[in-house]
């Protein structure tokens, strides 16, 4: 195969890239964009009209719900973003923090609606640290009407949707680190009088914020348009604005779609507002910080921050784990009633019951997830290399790479749908995956993206120079030097497969049975235990695949101490 | 030669006999079993009870040994999953060959369908099971929230309202709404109901409005602008007195019927509203309730209704679901599904038509103390027009959520 | 010899994976002393300098004291042992310009934009880079690169500078050039020096005590 030969086959990833995504896309918009505004002539809308809008706006607590999005959203984002960089700068370079990647394993791998189902049985008022404690300490013997999961305020949603944002932008910041000279910046500045917390902020994290900008992206759009954590976690009268839209989206009165649109398309700009603020935000921090940092306070205000932070941290560390051992304990239990600190009776039963059913779903579920990454990884890797040459215009249009993420899923698929049963792949694996891979491409690519542009083209030049093709320099040269990052990218993506509800149910018109369809249709029968069983078994696979992450390039590169540090 | 002439005689001598209709029946029966025969039934069912499931994969296996019809239960967390999927085909063109063969649906979900003709049928008439049906005494099984079924849907199982509670805390059960506004007010925070957008929810508003509402005759046809204040105005009273003494000060309300359910799992309220009259027995033996759990009605009755099976205009495999929709109805069948060890759904057939043998079949079911008799459970009230139902759910969400 | 603020290892001995890297060493470094380590690759003369500055990997088992004048810094956070360190590269701040580059280095006791300002100034005037305060370090060539990193370095204040391998990556003009550059600046200043090199040119400009490390 010419050089030649190989480049024009690269020039076409991105267009094809755009391609596999503008059908879906464009699907999308169509069944939000044209019924927000009455266009939906399978149930009857002919025309365009304002009406939906006017439902949506005169809707009981409609306000009281918008705030509550946006309250919410922001909250959860800025308090994501401080916290993992305070954690980040308290712990970089301490030797405790070498295998963070491990540690967070667990808590990454877990879906989200997992995670918020076990944190609801531990702050609940009849929860797991209420029945600890009682009633020998507080002397409750019924538990006390108080609220605390769907408190008005949202709290309790910021606290669940925390428990997986700052693990994932922890690890988002390490990925990043490993592009950037950054233990030696480090010790310059500590060498310069700065404390390790202060160099850190001062000296590492602007030059690492261009990496992690859409990881951060990615959780602002998150934060303001989670449904199923918010159906658990969050208030529902009124519930925030994209549970106001699934509920409408799923109304026995099929008309109820119009104003379901219309919220789905309000979140989206409501997604896209707070982005664009966040980014006006970066600009002014930037002239501040700038002066800041020239400033050279050296008076530690900062290290005395980042220990609380990093305290705070740990403590959602702690509490995430809890969550994950209360379904576990749950998922082997007969019996466990307030006030009983565990169960009364144990069994297998739980197990048992799940033994016929579990292998074909996890098979799956496991086979939908490779299927998706192995995809994403050629498509986005093929789109990397193409711009590697000087071509970033072909990169130019990859932003609508994203608008999956700024979607509220249920709109986008309900068109998606409709797109499927025409082109009669509805049901099929095929679609499964097509559909899984809409969600999962964004995600490998915000984290592959930057530390495979920041690659020193020095070793690809010195590779070539040595007689090596651009194959060879791929496979022998750049993806063993890059080999984490791209581990960590691809467990990433497969957690998202894994914990995928609405596209499976979707695009698999209810054929194609995941665990984690399954899970959510028996969560609906509200037995803990049942539950509990399940979140462990979506767990495991991404698990799996964080712990190779974390151990396979240390495995592989034993003696190789530049590839293997985390810090 | 002989014998087919035996054959058409006894064919012509028998259409005399039988009504036309009947033999028509016959014939389209036979030949429903044979084009049924290999195929495979998705049957559309809400999955979030183990029971039910159980009790789908069940029928299933014996429809397969029976009748070489296979069931593939597709699970839902909300039956408007399955009306949504079928609108989309409709949507794009797809007349046939559709992925949903059978769902189970009633009320709001069945009014949908019907109004926008997504529903194959009538079809009733055709399964020979029928004719057990009661279509007198209890009328839900023909009238599905006042609309008239016209033999698009076929019933399966029958709910009423019970109350579940726990005889450790509750000593003396209340008879009527305003028994139960008065113990509420004596122990507060330890009664909820569901989320009025849930059916369950708007049921409880739905039985009180029944005790309160001056004239309850009214409740069977369409609410209207005019009648709708004056006739809710007792039941708002009601309610405003009763809800700051509910759980979470009635501010927060669970979900649905098996969140509520947890609820008094975990202690946290003291009794629970549910459709199913055998809950407690079927909960005790789930373990998702305490084996103190009991049952009460109100002394004026409560509102029951029937679930029903339909078949989408555009299923793949109408006679197949046909055949389950037939199964669901055999005697055996409703006898095995009212078993509180299994479902514990009081059958939809009128016991007076079957043989003393089938009969014995339900005389013959375990009992348990949590399982309220069939006289127990006092008289039904029927649905209320589904008109009432929204409007209710509407005047709530404007005057609670803020 | 006079202590008043040298530089003092006592006992300093570093050992890898039970082989000693670095053999009891007692060394004084006197104020304005500029004294050579050197040796082959891999000898420990980094590890050394990691060592007195503070960020040794804790991979390394390290025994010893280091003493400024008669200040035990050993158990200091690196932060606070005033030591500055200069690498072969200059590891400029590519997100702030030259001037706040070297802003960064003034203490913060230095109050006022006015005189932080004419202190920076000064210091681009020594370096003779005049008029670069708002560059981009990037656009500066190896050279100017190497002498901002200094006064950067030489901004801080610090009592000791260490250097390793500082000249390596120019070549032999600038080399020349900024190894005059440095040495007049930290004599100028009484700054007990510590440079690593392998090149007998550096050690011999330097002009002071040659410690061998290694098989020399």
């Amino acid at each position: 195969m010419t050089a030649q030969h190989r480049s024009d086959w690269l020039r076409i990833a991105p267009a094809f890239t755009a391609g596999v995504f503008l059908l879906p896309i464009g699907a999308g918009l169509i069944g939000t964009v044209l019924p927000a505004f009455g266009y939906l002539p399978a149930i009857g809308g002919n025309e365009l009209s304002l009406a939906p809008w006017r439902v949506l706006v005169a809707h009981p607590g409609f306000a009281t719900s918008v705030m509550l999005t946006l309250g919410t959203g922001v909250l959860t984002s800025l308090l994501a973003v401080i916290l993992s960089v305070g954690f980040c700068a308290y712990a970089y370079g301490r030797p405790w923090a070498r295998r963070i990647g491990a540690w967070l394993a667990p808590l990454l791998s877990t879906p989200h609606s997992a995670l918020a189902i076990g944190f609801a049985f531990l702050i609940l008022p009849s929860g797991w640290i209420v029945r600890a404690i009682s009633p020998w300490l507080t002397g409750w013997t019924l538990p006390p009407d108080v609220s605390t999961v769907g408190h008005h305020t949202g709290l309790a949603l910021v606290f669940g949707l925390l428990l997986k944002e700052v693990p994932y932008l922890i690890l988002m910041i390490v990925s990043a680190l490993n592009q950037v000279p950054a233990r030696e910046h480090l010790t310059i500045a500590r060498a310069l009088g700065y404390s390790r917390a202060e160099a850190w902020v001062k000296a590492i994290l602007p030059q690492i914020y261009p990496q992690i900008r859409l990881p951060i992206y990615a959780v602002i759009a998150f934060s303001l348009s989670v449904v199923d954590v918010g159906l658990i976690l969050g208030p529902s009268n009124p519930p925030t604005l994209s549970v106001l839209a699934v509920r409408w989206f799923f109304d026995a009165d099929i008309q109820m779609y119009f104003p379901a649109a219309a919220a789905a398309c309000l979140q989206l700009l409501l997604v896209i507002a707070t982005i664009v603020l966040w980014f006006s935000l970066e600009r002014l921090l930037v002239i501040v910080g700038r002066r800041w940092i020239a400033a050279g306070g050296r008076d530690g205000l900062l290290s005395r921050l980042t220990l609380p932070t990093a305290v705070v941290t740990f403590t959602l560390f702690v509490v995430s784990l809890l969550a994950i051992v209360g379904m576990a304990l749950w998922s082997v239990a007969a019996q466990w009633r307030y006030p009983d600190a565990l169960p009364q009776a144990w069994t297998w039963a739980n197990w048992m019951r799940r033994a016929d059913s579990l292998p074909a779903l996890s098979w799956t579920t496991l086979l939908i997830g490779m299927l998706a990454t192995a995809i994403a990884v050629v498509l986005v890797l093929a789109c990397l290399e193409n711009e590697g040459r000087g071509e970033r215009a072909g990169t130019g249009a990859l932003w609508i790479l994203y608008l999956p993420l700024l979607f509220p899923q249920i709109a986008f698929l309900f068109g998606a749908q409709v797109l499927l049963v025409r082109l009669e792949l509805d049901g099929t694996l095929l679609a499964v995956v097509w559909a899984h891979l809409v969600f999962v491409l964004p995600y490998l690519f915000l984290s592959l993206a930057d530390p495979w542009r920041a690659f020193d083209p020095r070793y690809a030049r010195t590779a070539a120079s040595l007689g090596a093709s651009r194959f060879r320099v791929l496979f022998r040269v750049k993806l063993p030097i890059l080999l984490r990052p791209l581990l960590i990218a691809c467990a990433v993506a497969f957690a998202v497969s894994v914990g995928q509800y609405l596209a499976t149910l979707f695009a698999g018109n209810g054929r194609v049975a995941t665990l984690t369809t399954e899970a959510v249709t028996l969560a609906g029968g509200a037995d803990r235990r049942v539950i509990g069983a399940y979140a462990l078994v979506q767990s495991l696979f991404p698990f799996l695949v964080y712990l190779l992450a974390a151990a396979l390039p240390a495995l592989l590169y034993a003696n190789r101490r530049g590839l293997t540090r985390w810090t | 030669m002989s014998f087919a002439f035996l054959r058409i005689f006894t064919l012509v001598l028998a259409s005399l006999w039988l009504s036309p209709f009947a033999v028509a029946q016959e014939l389209k029966w036979a030949d429903v079993l044979a084009k049924a025969k290999g195929q495979t039934v998705f049957w559309n069912a809400w999955a979030g009870d183990e029971k039910t499931n159980a009790f789908i994969a069940w029928a299933g296996e014996e429809v397969n040994k029976r009748y070489g019809v296979k069931i593939q239960h597709v699970r839902l967390k909300d039956t408007a999953e399955a009306v949504t999927r079928v609108v989309a085909e409709k949507a794009a063109g797809r007349n046939s060959d559709g992925t949903v063969d059978l769902i189970w649906i009633n009320g709001p979900n069945f009014l949908a369908m019907k109004q926008q003709s997504l529903l194959f049928g009538p079809f009733t008439q055709a399964m020979p099971n029928w004719q057990f049906v009661d279509t007198v005494n209890t009328r839900s099984n023909v009238i599905d929230f006042t609309i008239p079924v016209d033999g698009l849907e076929s019933p399966w199982r029958r709910a009423q309202i019970v109350f579940v509670y726990d005889s450790k805390r509750v000593k003396e059960t209340p008879k009527s709404v305003q028994d139960l506004l008065e113990w509420a007010k004596k122990n507060p925070g330890r009664l909820t109901h569901p989320s009025v957008r849930n059916f369950l929810g708007a049921t409880f508003l739905k039985q009180a409005l029944f005790e309160l509402a001056p004239d309850s005759g009214v409740l069977q046809s369409a609410a209207t602008d005019a009648n709708f204040q004056t006739v809710t105005v007792p039941m708002w009273a009601w309610y405003d007195q009763l809800r700051p003494h509910l759980w979470r000060q009635g501010r927060q309300f669970p979900e649905n019927g098996p969140a509520q359910r947890q609820l008094l799992n975990d202690g946290e309220i003291d009794m629970m509203i549910s459709f199913n009259p055998s809950e407690a027995a079927v909960s005790i033996t789930a373990g998702l309730l305490p084996e103190s759990v009991r049952s009460f009605v109100f002394a004026k009755g409560t509102i029951g209704n029937t679930s029903f099976v339909a078949i989408p205009y555009n299923a793949a495999h109408k006679e197949g679901a046909m055949v389950v929709a037939n199964f669901l109805l055999e005697p055996a069948t409703q006898a095995y599904a009212q078993d509180f060890r299994q479902m514990g759904n009081f059958t939809v057939l009128d016991l007076a038509k079957l043989s003393a043998a089938e009969r014995r079949r339900f005389e013959e079911l375990p009992r348990s103390p949590a399982l309220p008799t069939n006289a127990e459970l006092g008289a039904t009230l029927l649905e209320p027009h589904a008109s009432w139902m929204t409007r209710i759910t509407a005047e709530w969400e404007r005057r609670y959520t803020k | 010899m006079d202590l008043n603020g040298a530089l003092r290892l006592a006992a300093v001995r570093i050992v890898l994976s039970g082989r000693e890297l670095i053999a009891p060493l007692d060394l004084v470094v006197a104020s304005g002393e500029q004294v050579t380590v050197m040796g082959p690759s891999g000898c420990g003369k980094s590890t050394l300098l990691a060592f007195v500055s503070g960020t040794l990997d804790p991979v390394f088992n390290a025994s010893g004291r280091v003493l400024i004048g008669e200040t035990d810094v050993t158990a200091l956070p690196p932060e606070r042992r005033r030591i500055g360190i200069q690498f072969q590269d200059d590891l400029l701040f590519p997100h702030l310009s030259v001037g706040e580059n070297l802003a960064f280095a003034l203490m913060s006791s230095v109050r006022g934009k006015e005189e932080r300002r004419a202190l920076v100034q000064q210091a681009l005037i020594e370096a003779e880079l005049d008029g670069f305060v708002d560059r981009d370090p990037v656009t500066l060539s190896g050279g100017q690169r190497a002498r901002v990193a200094l006064m950067r370095t030489l901004l801080s204040e610090p009592k000791v500078l260490l250097l390793d391998e500082p000249f390596n990556k120019l070549d032999a003009q600038l080399r020349n050039e900024f190894r005059r550059f440095v040495f007049e600046h930290a004599a100028a200043r009484g700054l007990p020096t510590l440079l690593v090199t392998h090149d007998a040119a550096d050690a011999a400009a330097a002009g002071g005590r040659v410690i061998r490390l290694g098989n020399g």
